[in-house]
């Protein structure tokens, strides 16, 4: 098939960027969407010019690397499917395609379609764990799980942190991403003892990093790869909530 | 003369890790901030150990070349971990995961480390459930199991098809509480490009930072190398397309033994390749032979028919029929064989006839569609994205493709390199899976050396050599530094007319042809030559647009597959000195009456360990004697 591609290109962080067109043919239609661009970086070098970056590595739709915003919506429009995943097949002969970066404030571009996602993991680092001491763990059968609460952290757990819930937001914000992290901890037996300050910090920590307010629109969990539900948002809000007036009488 | 002393301690197998634990030297708790320590990588093995260490007081710095440590391929690991619980209370025990792994390996892994990967199995389970890891839970609450290739009891513990993802983001988590704690200081988009060793002691490494092009020198009191294996040398296959050697690689150059590089694992179940665009290579896992069960057509005029429109009679479910005590479930070697001689039969099926049907209509048809959907339910679906074929109706196609590397840097017992101070952990190192990795075992080697072995095995080294990092700026590092920048530079004065990523490409075929599910001398030799002509052609027809002093994908892809280059040339060496066929190195010219592989315990029950000698010279082949005290050598029959 035959593809036209508008493509973003962009210096660095401070550069301005632009909109670069390429024309590019004989697209095999089983080739996944991360081919298809590597097959436009070869006929950039044979062209003689800068191929396009763009990050990616595991190529199965699991590492979360991946984060091309297509046509206006991260990922593409296919449901449950990231970039790396999205074969051509879905596309037809003749399309023009549109092809950005995740757009964030606390995402900045490193170059062209490279942006920075380091704010994830401060928000991680601010509580997104369980404090346990190697080697100090209790055996494995010693605290049963409800396998209904189990399943349900495993959902939120299923999160691969890629950034597609905050570039599809209109606002930016994280709260997919946070409620998951903290969701899948605090549904958890072991996760109690430090649910209250986890939350706390990690909201804070999202805060900081500069990510907009939650307005309950949903395009974060339609734009999610992963499937994680708006659920978790709203259980973050009642434990954030429970954690705050606690912290105020305590 | 390399000194290859495995430094296994004294004793009954099952007390040696006790009493080496016990007769290691100890760091005190107040002079463990005296010392500081370099991981290189952060999945499962440098995940564990950076947070283990960080937390244990040494002051670690953790690098990965990913935009984040969660995003180590460790991540993609889908079926499951194994560990010697025995909750099933069907025959498992410390002594049979020890037995399954050393015979699973074909008698070519070092019994002592073995032993004590099975003893600690049971700790990386407790540890992983504290720290929220949801693996897969019965009614009751209590964890359940599954089995796996090359086991006759129940014992891996999954999560849902994403364990490696579930068990890394346990890592991360632990990581990420030692990075707030400041203990460990991470490093992203930095890749390791060299290692500095002064005075024949690992002291440092020089990384090159991905986003800015910045070189950089980093000191330490030791090194660690986790950066998983090889497998990219084959250009296709089920590993990241970050993936690379360069890290052991230059270790190697600077001294490292580099133990049998010719052990590579070809998966037997991955989706087979489509057409020349191909980048990688998709695993299946193998937790679907539980429930799917392997056909070909008898007739290869049945190859091209639809396969529901092949009667039953007309299958050849030939797992089955070769193997039937283990069926389904036989080794990866063997399954990933016996497909290839089906489709050499002219019976495969899909494009190329380079694929076997993968069939779950018997299950579906046993314990209905939404069982099977519950168990592999993603599987299914990634499986339909990238063919386009629903696998609920018509069978799944599956191919063998690269998927792991046995072999790696040579290590002791303390996990320690040739080079003193310099330690590798997980798919790095070559010690615990011989000549081929039974399933579900990857997850466990990398959390057992990171959480539970070297934490030990390092306090004894750092006690010894006291702590004494040296200064970034001294000379020593800056003559490394030198070396560095001007291969960078280098590259990216190579404006040549063809791309990295071609000649990675015509590497891989030349690897995949010769010196892959099938071996001979002929080939091996033949590939050796044909990858030194290459070598002399990207040497001076490389193209590398752009520069050093910024993001420049194609210059790191360069790097990478300049060193691929130079080690593809010596997994065929090693293939070509390894006169017997084991585990997944097959040799043709070494195989029984009915095609298995046949063993030289004689001449080859040792791991080949190969020394740097200068460029252009061959590199010196040492051997470790391997002796098994605890397991009678014995043909791996899996009938």
């Amino acid at each position: 098939m035959k593809l036209f591609l508008k493509v973003w290109r962009q210096n660095d962080r401070n550069d301005e960027g632009r909109f670069e067109t390429h024309t590019l043919d004989e697209v095999s239609e089983d080739s996944s969407f991360l081919e298809m661009m590597d097959q436009l970086n070869e006929q950039l070098l044979e062209e003689g010019t800068e191929p396009v970056v763009f990050d990616h590595d595991c190529r199965e739709g699991i590492c979360g690397m991946c984060s091309l915003t297509i046509n206006g919506h991260p990922h593409g429009t296919e449901n449950s499917t990231t970039t790396c995943q999205l074969h051509m097949r879905k596309f037809d002969d003749g399309d023009t395609i549109t092809i950005e970066p995740f757009r964030a404030r606390a995402f900045p571009v490193v170059k062209d379609l490279v942006v920075d996602r380091s704010a994830f993991d401060s928000i991680t680092q601010a509580g997104g764990f369980i404090t346990v001491r190697t080697g100090s763990a209790p055996d494995g059968n010693a605290l049963p799980v409800p396998k209904n609460d189990s399943d349900r952290a495993m959902d939120a757990a299923a999160c691969i942190g890629c950034g597609a819930c905050v570039a599809s937001c209109k606002n930016a914000s994280a709260m997919l991403f946070t409620s998951a992290k903290a969701g899948h901890l605090n549904m958890l037996p072991q996760g109690q003892a430090e649910k209250d300050k986890r939350v706390l910090a990690m909201v804070s920590a999202m805060d900081e990093a500069g990510f907009g307010n939650c307005r309950n629109f949903g395009e974060c969990s339609a734009a999610c790869p992963k499937d994680i539900s708006l659920d978790y948002i709203a259980k973050l809000n009642r434990d954030h909530i429970k954690a705050k007036i606690k912290s105020v009488f305590a | 003369m390399m000194n290859l002393d495995s430094k296994i301690p004294e004793g009954p197998i099952e007390d040696k890790w006790d009493n080496h634990r016990f007769s290691s030297k100890l760091v005190n708790p107040a002079n463990k901030r005296k010392y500081k320590i370099i991981v290189v990588g952060s999945g499962l093995a440098g995940g564990s150990a950076a947070a283990t260490l960080g937390e244990l007081g040494y002051n670690v710095d953790c690098f990965c070349y990913q935009d984040s440590p969660r995003r180590a391929h460790s991540i993609a690991a889908q079926g499951g971990i194994n560990a010697a619980k025995n909750y099933q209370n069907d025959g498992d025990s410390i002594h049979r995961l020890f037995y399954d792994t050393v015979k699973g390996g074909d008698f070519r892994s070092r019994e002592a480390n073995v032993y004590r990967l099975a003893q600690v199995s049971t700790n990386i389970i407790d540890q992983c459930v504290a720290q929220g890891v949801p693996f897969a839970r019965e009614y009751g609450g209590l964890l359940a199991n599954r089995s796996f290739g090359g086991a006759q009891v129940s014992r891996t513990f999954y999560a849902r098809g994403q364990t490696g993802q579930q068990l890394l983001l346990g890592a991360y988590s632990a990581l990420s509480r030692q990075i707030s704690a400041g203990q460990v200081k991470m490093h992203t988009r930095e890749e390791m490009l060299d290692i500095v060793v002064v005075d024949g002691h690992a002291k440092g490494i020089i990384t090159r930072n991905l986003a800015t092009g910045e070189t950089n020198a980093w000191t330490a009191d030791a090194v660690l190398l986790c950066t998983g294996g090889y497998g990219n040398v084959y250009y296709l296959s089920t590993n990241a397309i970050g993936c690379n050697v360069t890290a052991t690689f230059r270790a190697y150059r600077r001294g490292a033994g580099f133990a049998n590089p010719c052990f590579t694992q070809i998966h037997p179940t991955c989706i087979p390749v489509a057409g020349d665009h191909q980048s990688k290579l998709t695993l299946m896992s193998e937790s679907l032979r539980n429930d799917g069960r392997v056909w070909v057509p008898k007739k290869a005029e049945d190859a091209s028919k639809h396969p529901n429109d092949i009667p039953e009679t007309d299958r050849d479910y030939y797992l089955e029929r070769k193997y039937p005590s283990f069926g389904n479930l036989a080794p990866r070697d063997i399954s990933s064989r016996s497909a290839k001689e089906a489709c050499d039969e002219g019976r495969g099926v899909g494009t190329g006839g380079r694929g076997v049907y993968l069939d779950f209509s018997d299950s579906i048809s046993r314990l209905g569609e939404s069982a099977i959907r519950e168990r592999y339910g993603n599987l299914f679906q990634m499986y339909e994205r990238i063919t386009g074929e629903n696998a609920y109706q018509r069978p799944m196609r599956i191919y063998p493709a690269i998927h792991y590397t046995m072999g790696g840097l040579w290590v002791d017992y303390n996990l320690m390199t040739t080079i003193p101070g310099c330690f590798a952990l997980g798919e790095a190192n070559f010690s615990d899976h011989g000549a081929n990795r039974l399933g579900a075992s990857a997850l466990m080697q990398g959390l057992s050396d990171g959480y539970f072995v070297i934490p030990y095995t390092i306090g004894d080294y750092l006690a010894k050599s006291g702590a004494g990092a040296i200064s970034p700026d001294s000379a020593e590092v800056k003559v490394v530094m030198e070396s560095v920048r001007e291969r960078v530079d280098q590259l990216t004065s190579a404006k040549g007319k063809r791309s990295s990523r071609s000649y990675h490409k015509e590497l891989g075929q030349i690897m995949w042809e010769y010196a892959g599910m099938a071996r001979n001398e002929k080939g091996l030799n033949k590939a050796i030559g044909q990858i030194q002509d290459l070598r002399d052609d990207f040497n001076k027809n490389l193209l590398v647009p752009g520069s050093g002093d910024n993001l420049n994908a194609e210059l790191e892809r360069a790097g990478r597959v300049r060193d691929f280059l130079d080690f593809g040339e010596l997994l065929c060496r090693d293939a070509l000195e390894r006169n017997e066929s084991c585990g997944g190195h097959f040799r043709e010219e070494y195989q029984t009456e009915d095609g298995e592989a046949l063993r030289d315990d004689e001449n080859f029950a040792h791991a080949a360990v190969w020394e740097y000698d200068n460029d252009g010279k061959t590199p010196c082949r040492h051997q470790e004697k391997l002796t098994y005290d605890n397991v009678k050598l014995a043909v791996r029959s899996y009938k």
